[in-house]
Formats: structure tokens, C-alpha cells, sequence
């Protein structure tokens, strides 16, 4: 890969509950490239969206705090910036978009007026000059007849118009990377699939780096260049998306993909027991100083209970922190 | 693979009374406890207190304006001489009795009201809402007075005047709980299990809907003496039953004079509204599970 | 005895919902036609599907056959029994036979009452047994459905979504129904959990011979736990076939639209471009068009489909279709 435009380097995050002291992310390493999309993948809990937050700079704090690591954007570190150089640098050269588009969007204000705010809250626009490009904004996001639905209140539109806004306001200052959360759970199957061509033709226009926080292979394979598997506050399988998927080498990735019903164009007569995955994410209070999904783990070794595994590169290139995987390959 | 329904592994679980439950919920919580210790204390001063401290409050035992701790009055005397330690005794009963009286009669009119509105929305919900504005929009305190002036200034009546004129709130609090409760697919899955509506209202939707209603009953309990208060301080409380109010109505001309006759039964009401609300605070917490959990 | 004959059919007959309507202080309310003559069976011990995008009227469907929304026409019957039509206490006594399991497992659960109580309830209310022995079964479900039997005493909040699911299932079993209808029963759950709570229903179904009623917006979900299915638009069924030839055949252009959408890991980037797209979102269900209702998103409408609303047509083997042109 070339250079990165975005990497996230060792970073750790504490939180200090009532429960006692919860490593939310664990030596989370990723990187993103321009033009690039990058999937995060995982169930709740995992620390995908606090890995979000903390490139945001967003870690609530108290209770969190970014313990050690670095954040890299272009070769600046984020990590320590003061508040007001970390509000430029959201928006303007990180934008994000949230699962749920009604609790996101300012309900007393038109839409048009959110995105000209936007503008106007990095850039020295005129509040006319960022109007206009809050049209051309909504445009851009294929808001059918953009004027008018600028003069919008965000409840006269639907769910899928209403992530495009989402959409438009975190792009409204171009900003080189993109971070999505979960952004279509919300929304019908149809209006997903709208939602993802506008990203994917996003990505490839201007260039920008998306990060793609979803729970969803389908998803992931059909949409990301790179995938990012998280348990429990740890990376714990990356790599190119076609190799990841093909062949997965962390029970935990395999799981996910197994355990899904994935639509079949040709579905067997008999029906299958899906393969699952036992139990929950344990809370991160109470990891043990093995790997945290043994308790899960069908595969797992004795060494998987006595210490955590590392992430390790396998002979296709991608990487994998598991016991077993290691053993394996070492045979 | 064989059938892996296995549960995921809980904390081993305790079975505890519910009541045990929540009185160690209740305990744990300082400010509670506070006003639980508060309470009892009041209590015995105005029961207990009468047996060790044996004056009439009605009798006059000294000059006027004793100041307190002058001749061995605790609390001094008042206007006309009498003991106000005494008359603070007999008070705290009745005031207590009123105000807790009244803040329930407020309760039960509310609270059915409220519950009806809710529960069945339409033609129900807009007679009873009309029903409660119209109280709403009444003077509280003239529409009190004419109660009382037209039956009479007894205890009885005068609670009743407030109970009915201050019921509209908790008849607001519990419906629009009840609007927002009766969406919950709960309602939904009791009702599916063959509920009928009495079994909806009172034990399904009310039991979540207490929370703001305690509350407003909490304040009610204060706002009561304190009603009862402005009655007796207009005259129009009942003369022959001593009262926190009474106190301060009777001595309200000597404010500048005598002070601390007005100040020691408002002390007293402050105190007994500060321990309710604790409580009632408390006691919030400790029916709610969710907060039950540690 | 064969589980089959325990069971009782459900069988679903132009169904109707209407909300709305009559006037106001502001003038005429809409009517919403949420549900606008649905017509459908299912054989007992098997599992019906319904698909659809919110506003689809497969929620509302549901809720009318489990009589918790006012059905405006139509009929709806459980074996001998005409559910659609009690009333009062013939309504209460049958709701013995036909339960529901929610979306949502944490609004579903009253979070005041305790597990056990919760799963209790329907026995309590329709005091069936004695108390002992509504005891003794409410621990026997807790087991059926993988959870302990001291779990009984936790409040709601204390389990995890997926047991909180659990807790669902074993309420709705508890008057041992013959129908259960799940309205979206994984679709609130983390990816790992909803195969746990899908193996369990297929589990249930097989020993206690359960008919299904199954609603859901997730085409693999229902391909997978499914027998028959329908792919309801704007308060219709528009196409209904056997789960192998749905997904194999489907002939309504929305049905295809539909598979279309749902991302797989078996696409990738290049493929996904090529596939058809519908542009804008559903059509609200006040202002329903004459014709048919897909007209204004189908990729292959003609002039005659915003006039003539097509009817759903058996084009044999039970593979009904409503569309013109197809």
C-alpha cells in the first residue's frame, strides 16, 4: 500500500466504569488510503464505533481516555490535539455520518440551513454563497428537486432522504475521509442499496476515504477494499476483502460469515441448522489474559487460555491474531 | 452439532424477597435515610413529644413574646402567651395528617382520571381532559376558600378543598405516561396474553408510569401544609385545631416584633417537606428495577 | 400422535385495515390503508414468511391476525376457530391459541415484573391450572428455550438481547398455542446471536409441531427459516411462492428489485454495479395510485400499469403473481 491518508497506529482506549477499569480498544492498528474503503466489522460491543470516535476525537472523557497510540492523518497526529484544532479537522477533513439520520439532524432548522452551517463553520462563506452550495450539495447526494427540499424541516423527509442529508452535510466541506456507522440499519433494503451506490460513486469521484462501520458481510464484500474484523476491543483478522472472506482465518470471522442466512439464488430443499456462535461479547471488564473469544471458540487450544494472540501475517497477506491459525500454519 | 441453545452464563443468581430487595435498595441510599431518620424524628416530636412535655397549646402560660429559651421556653411564647413548643407539637400532627390526606385524595382523583384519559384516548380522553382544565383553570386558592366558607372550616373540609384543588397536575403527569406506556409492545404482548383492561391499567401500565407520579405526589405532601398554611394564615383554617399554619396565622401581625413565632413552624414545615421528598425519592428508586441491579 | 394433527390451519381471507378516517375539527382525516386485502394459508406445522419495506403492511398484518388492531374487513380463522370475528370473552378464551413474539426485546418484556413472572402471565390471566403447576411449567419453558429455570427470578434488564428473546419465545409457548406469530423476531439482535435464536425456533417448531407466521424485511432470514412465502408492497401481497422457487424464479419486478438489493458475500464490487436499482422510496399509503401500486418505482412499467391494477394470479404450482407484464 502506499501512503496511508489515514492510519491508526497501537491505539488504546481505557474506560473507568463502576464495574472497574474496561480496555475499550485494545492496540487497534488500521490504515485507509485515498479512494479507499475500509470495513470495520463486528458485533455491538466490539469497538467498532468507539474506534470511530477516537479518529473523531470524540472519546468521551471522563469516563474514557486515549491511553497510548497514535492517529495519523497525512502524516499529522491527532492524538493530543487541543479542542479546537481537533473541531477544524471534523468536518472539515473528517467527516461522519451516524446510524440513525432523525436524532442526528437538528429538528427546528431546515436541511439546507444545516448543511449552509456546516459550510459556514469551516469555510469563509457567505451565508448566500453556502445556501448555494447546500443545493448543490443535496444535488450531489441525488436529492431530487434539491431548491425545494432545501427548504425542508428534516421530519417532511423520509428515512433514505434524510441519510443522504446526513450525508451531504458531513461532505459539505469535502472532507478526505469519511467515517459511515452503521449508516443503513435503519433503512428499507432498497433505499441500503441507493445509499451504498451514493457512497461507492462518492469514493470514486472525489476521492475520498471511507470508513464503513457495519455488522453485515454482505455489506463488507460487496462495498469495502479492506476489512477490519474487532472482538472485544482488539483487531482481530484484516485484510484485503476478497482474501478475508475467501479464507478466513479467525473463528470469530468465520463465524460471522457462517452464521448469517445469506440469501442463495438457489436455496437447498432441505433447510440447514445455521452454524452458530455461542454465548455473548463478554464485557470488558471481565477479560481474562487469554484471548477473549475462546469462551466462544469451537477451535480452541490450551495456549488460547494463558495469553492473548498477536496479530500475525499468514502466507496470503492478511493478518489473523489466533492461536490456533498460528499453529496451523506453523505445521 | 448438536442443539447449541446453551445459555450464555449469568452471575450465579440469588433469589431474594423483593421486599428485602428493595429495602436494601432503599437503605443504600444516604439521602433516604436522611429523610427517613428526619421523618421519625418529627414524628416523635409531635406524638411522643405531648406525653414528656405537658403544656396546652391553647392554655396562656406566660407573657406574650417570651423570647425562645427566656423562662424555660424552649420555643418561646406567642401573641397571646401560649407555649409554642407545645402548639408546635399538636401542630405537626395535624399539618402532617393534612397535608398527607389531602396529597392522597389528590392522588386517587388524579391518578383514575389520568389513567382513563390515557388508557382509552377519544371521546373518554377529551371529557376527562376538559374536566381536568377546567379545575386547572380555577383559582386555586378563591375556589378553596369558597369551599371552605360554604361548608365550613373544619379539618375535614378543608383538606378535601385541597385534594380537589390540587389533583389537575397528577392528572397531566399520569396521562400523558399513560399515551407514551400503552405503545409498549409489553401492553401489546399482556394483552395478547388475554388481559383485560383493569389488569392493563393498574398492573401493567400504572406500575411503569409511577415514577414522575411519585414525584408529583412528593411535592403534593408539601404543597398541601403548605396550602393548609395560607388557609389558617387567612383565617380560614379550622380555630380550633392547632396547626403549623395556625401558628403563623396567628402571629403573622407580630412578624417584625416576634419574628421566631413565624420562623419555627415555617422551619418545621421546610424540614417535613425536605424528609417527604427525600423518601419519596428513595422510595422511587428502590421500585425501580433497573437501579435494583447492585 | 403426528404433530400435524394437533394443529389448526390459519387461514387469512381479504383482509383489511383502514386507519384513519372520518373527519375532525381540521377536516377529513386520510385513511391509511395499511393492509388492503391480504389473502393467504398456512398449512399447520410449517412456517409462512411475509416480506416487505416499512409501510408494506406485514407489521399491521400481523397485528390484525393476533386481533391486537381493528380489522375493517376480511376473515381470519385457526383451524375451527374464527378469530377475526370474536369478541370479549370468546376473544380472550382463544387467544390461548394463537401467541406473539416482538422485535424489540426490550420494549417487548414489562420491565417492572421478573422473568418468570413475565412468562407466567398469559397462564395467570387465563388461569390455566393450579399455581403449582403454572410454576412447574414456567420452569419447564425456561429450559425448552435455553434458559435456567433460577433465571426465573431476574428482572428483564439483567439478560442480554438474546435471552431477553428467549423469554419472548417462552411466553408465547406458554399456553402451548398452536400459532405463533413472530413480527421481526431477530432483526434487533447482534449477527452472532440471531443464528442462535433462528436454530431454536426451527428446534421448537420440530417438537411441538408450531405453525409459523413469520414477518421479517430480511430476505435471508426468511429464505431460511421459511416454507412458503409473500412479498407484500403498499398493504398487497404482490408475489407468493414456496421458498425455492421465490428465490430461484421470482417474477414480480419488486421481488427482484428486492433480491437485488441485499448485499452478499458471495457479490463483490464489479457485480454490484450491474444490478437493477429502484430509485426514490415507497409511495406513502395515503394516496394510493389507481393502478398498479409499484407502477411509479418499476424499472418496466408501462403506460396500462398506472391504470389497470393487476391481479394476484396463480401461474401454477402455487406461484402467485400480480403484475401485468409478467
Amino acid at each position: 500500500m502506499t501512503h496511508p491518508l489515514l492510519s491508526v497506529e497501537e491505539v488504546v482506549v481505557d474506560f473507568e466504569t463502576r464495574a472497574g477499569k474496561a480496555r475499550v480498544l485494545d492496540h487497534v492498528s488500521l490504515e485507509v488510503a485515498s479512494g479507499e474503503i475500509l470495513g470495520i466489522v463486528g458485533e455491538s460491543g466490539c469497538g467498532k464505533s468507539m474506534t470511530a470516535l477516537s479518529i473523531m476525537g470524540l472519546v468521551p472523557d471522563p469516563p474514557g481516555k486515549v491511553t497510548s497510540g497514535s492517529i495519523k492523518l497525512e502524516g499529522r497526529e491527532l492524538v493530543g490535539l487541543d479542542h479546537e484544532s481537533l473541531r477544524r479537522i471534523r468536518g472539515k477533513d473528517i467527516g461522519m455520518i451516524f446510524q440513525e439520520p432523525m436524532t442526528s439532524l437538528n429538528p427546528v432548522f431546515t436541511v439546507g440551513e444545516q448543511i449552509a452551517e456546516s459550510i459556514r463553520l469551516h469555510e469563509n462563506a457567505s451565508p448566500k454563497a453556502a445556501m448555494a452550495r447546500a443545493v448543490e450539495m443535496l444535488r450531489s447526494v441525488e436529492i431530487p428537486e434539491p431548491e425545494m427540499r432545501a427548504k425542508a424541516y428534516p421530519h417532511q423527509l423520509s428515512g433514505g432522504m434524510r441519510q443522504r442529508v446526513m450525508i451531504a452535510i458531513a461532505l459539505a466541506c469535502r472532507p478526505r475521509v469519511l467515517i459511515a456507522d452503521e449508516p443503513t440499519t435503519a433503512l428499507d433494503a432498497t433505499v441500503q442499496a441507493q445509499i451504498f451506490d451514493l457512497l461507492q460513486d462518492l469514493q470514486s469521484e472525489m476521492g475520498t476515504a471511507i470508513i464503513l462501520i457495519t455488522h453485515d458481510m454482505g455489506a463488507i464484500a460487496e462495498l469495502a477494499d479492506n476489512v477490519a474484523v474487532m472482538y472485544a476491543g482488539r483487531v482481530v483478522e484484516k485484510g484485503r476483502v476478497e482474501t478475508v472472506l475467501s479464507a478466513p482465518e479467525h473463528p470469530y470471522t468465520k463465524g460471522l460469515i457462517t452464521c448469517v442466512p445469506h440469501l442463495e439464488p438457489d436455496p437447498p430443499i432441505e433447510r440447514e441448522v445455521l452454524m452458530e456462535i455461542p454465548g455473548v461479547v463478554p464485557a470488558l471488564t471481565e477479560l481474562g489474559v487469554g484471548c477473549a473469544f475462546a469462551p466462544r471458540c469451537a477451535e480452541k487450544i490450551a495456549q488460547c487460555e494463558s495469553a492473548k494472540p498477536a496479530l500475525r501475517a499468514s502466507p496470503d497477506a492478511h493478518l489473523t491474531a489466533c492461536w490456533v491459525a498460528e499453529q496451523e500454519a506453523g505445521r | 452439532m448438536a442443539e447449541l441453545n446453551s445459555p450464555d452464563d449469568l452471575p450465579a443468581v440469588k433469589a431474594t424477597h423483593p421486599a428485602r430487595e428493595m429495602a436494601v435498595m432503599f437503605f443504600r441510599n444516604y439521602n433516604a435515610v436522611f429523610g427517613l431518620i428526619l421523618l421519625i424524628a418529627i414524628l416523635l416530636f409531635t406524638f411522643v413529644g405531648p406525653y414528656i412535655h405537658t403544656v396546652d397549646p391553647f392554655e396562656m402560660v406566660w407573657a406574650p413574646f417570651a423570647r425562645p429559651g427566656e423562662e424555660g421556653f424552649l420555643f418561646g411564647t406567642d401573641y397571646l402567651g401560649r407555649d409554642i413548643l407545645s402548639a408546635m407539637m399538636a401542630g405537626g400532627r395535624v399539618s402532617m395528617a393534612i397535608g398527607l390526606a389531602a396529597a392522597l385524595i389528590s392522588l386517587i382523583i388524579g391518578v383514575t382520571v389520568g389513567a382513563f384519559a390515557g388508557y382509552y384516548g377519544g371521546w373518554i380522553e377529551e371529557l376527562l381532559m376538559r374536566f381536568t382544565e377546567f379545575f386547572q383553570v380555577l383559582p386555586t386558592l378563591l375556589f378553596s376558600m369558597v369551599i371552605v366558607a360554604l361548608f365550613g372550616a373544619s379539618l375535614l373540609t378543608v383538606t378535601l378543598a385541597i385534594g380537589v384543588v390540587s389533583w389537575t397536575a397528577v392528572a397531566r403527569v399520569t396521562r400523558s405516561e399513560f399515551l407514551r406506556i400503552r405503545e409498549m409492545e409489553y401492553v401489546a404482548a399482556a394483552r395478547s396474553g388475554s388481559a383485560k383492561d383493569g389488569y392493563l391499567i393498574f398492573r401493567v401500565i400504572l406500575p411503569n408510569a409511577l415514577p414522575p407520579i411519585i414525584v408529583q405526589a412528593n411535592l403534593m405532601v408539601g404543597s398541601a401544609i403548605l396550602f393548609e398554611a395560607a388557609l389558617s394564615f387567612l383565617g380560614l383554617s379550622d380555630p380550633n385545631v392547632m396547626s403549623w399554619g395556625q401558628v403563623i396565622g396567628s402571629n403573622r401581625e407580630y412578624i417584625l416584633d416576634a419574628g421566631y413565632a413565624v420562623a419555627i413552624p415555617g422551619f418545621a414545615i421546610f424540614l417535613t417537606v425536605l424528609a417527604i421528598s427525600l423518601i419519596g425519592d428513595g422510595l422511587n428508586d428502590a421500585l425501580n428495577p433497573k437501579l435494583r441491579q447492585r | 400422535m403426528s404433530a400435524g394433527s394437533r394443529n389448526s390451519a390459519l387461514v387469512v381471507e381479504d383482509l383489511k385495515v383502514h386507519f384513519g378516517g372520518g373527519s375532525s375539527l381540521f377536516g377529513p382525516k386520510p385513511t391509511v390503508h395499511a393492509v388492503d386485502g391480504v389473502s393467504f394459508s398456512v398449512p399447520a406445522g410449517k412456517t409462512f414468511g411475509i416480506v416487505g419495506e416499512s409501510g408494506s403492511g406485514k407489521t399491521t398484518t400481523a397485528l390484525a391476525i393476533m386481533r391486537l388492531v381493528h380489522i375493517t374487513a376480511g376473515r381470519v380463522a385457526l383451524g375451527d376457530t374464527p378469530i377475526g370475528e370474536l369478541e370479549g370473552e370468546d376473544l380472550r378464551a382463544a387467544r390461548r391459541q394463537f401467541q406473539i413474539v416482538f422485535q424489540d426485546p426490550y420494549s417487548s418484556l414489562d420491565p417492572r415484573k421478573r422473568a418468570g413472572e413475565i412468562v407466567r402471565e398469559p397462564l395467570d390471566l387465563m388461569q390455566i391450572g393450579t399455581r403449582a403447576e403454572r410454576e412447574a411449567k414456567v420452569a419447564e419453558l425456561f429450559e425448552q428455550v435455553g434458559l435456567r429455570p433460577e433465571q426465573r427470578v431476574l428482572f428483564p434488564h439483567q439478560f442480554s438481547g438474546g435471552q431477553r428473546q428467549r423469554l419472548g419465545l417462552a411466553r408465547a409457548l406458554s399456553t402451548e398455542p398452536d400459532l405463533i406469530v413472530c413480527d421481526e423476531p431477530v432483526s434487533a439482535l447482534d449477527v452472532a446471536i440471531q443464528a442462535q435464536i433462528l436454530n431454536l425456533m426451527a428446534r421448537l417448531q420440530r417438537e411441538l409441531g408450531l405453525t409459523y407466521l413469520f414477518i421479517s424485511h430480511d430476505l435471508g432470514v426468511v429464505q431460511h427459516i421459511c416454507d412458503e412465502i409473500a412479498v407484500m408492497y403498499l398493504g398487497q401481497i404482490v408475489e407468493q411462492a414456496d421458498r425455492v422457487t421465490l428465490f430461484n424464479n421470482p417474477q414480480h419486478p419488486y421481488t427482484k428489485a428486492l433480491l437485488a438489493a441485499v448485499p452478499t458475500v458471495h457479490g463483490n464490487k464489479r457485480d454490484r454495479r450491474n444490478r437493477t436499482r429502484l430509485k426514490g422510496d415507497p409511495p406513502s399509503p395515503v394516496n394510493l395510485p389507481t393502478g398498479c401500486r409499484f407502477a411509479s418505482r418499476c424499472p418496466i412499467a408501462e403506460v396500462r400499469c398506472s391504470k389497470v391494477a393487476p391481479p394476484l394470479e396463480d401461474r401454477g404450482d402455487g406461484h402467485k403473481v400480480s403484475c401485468l407484464l409478467v
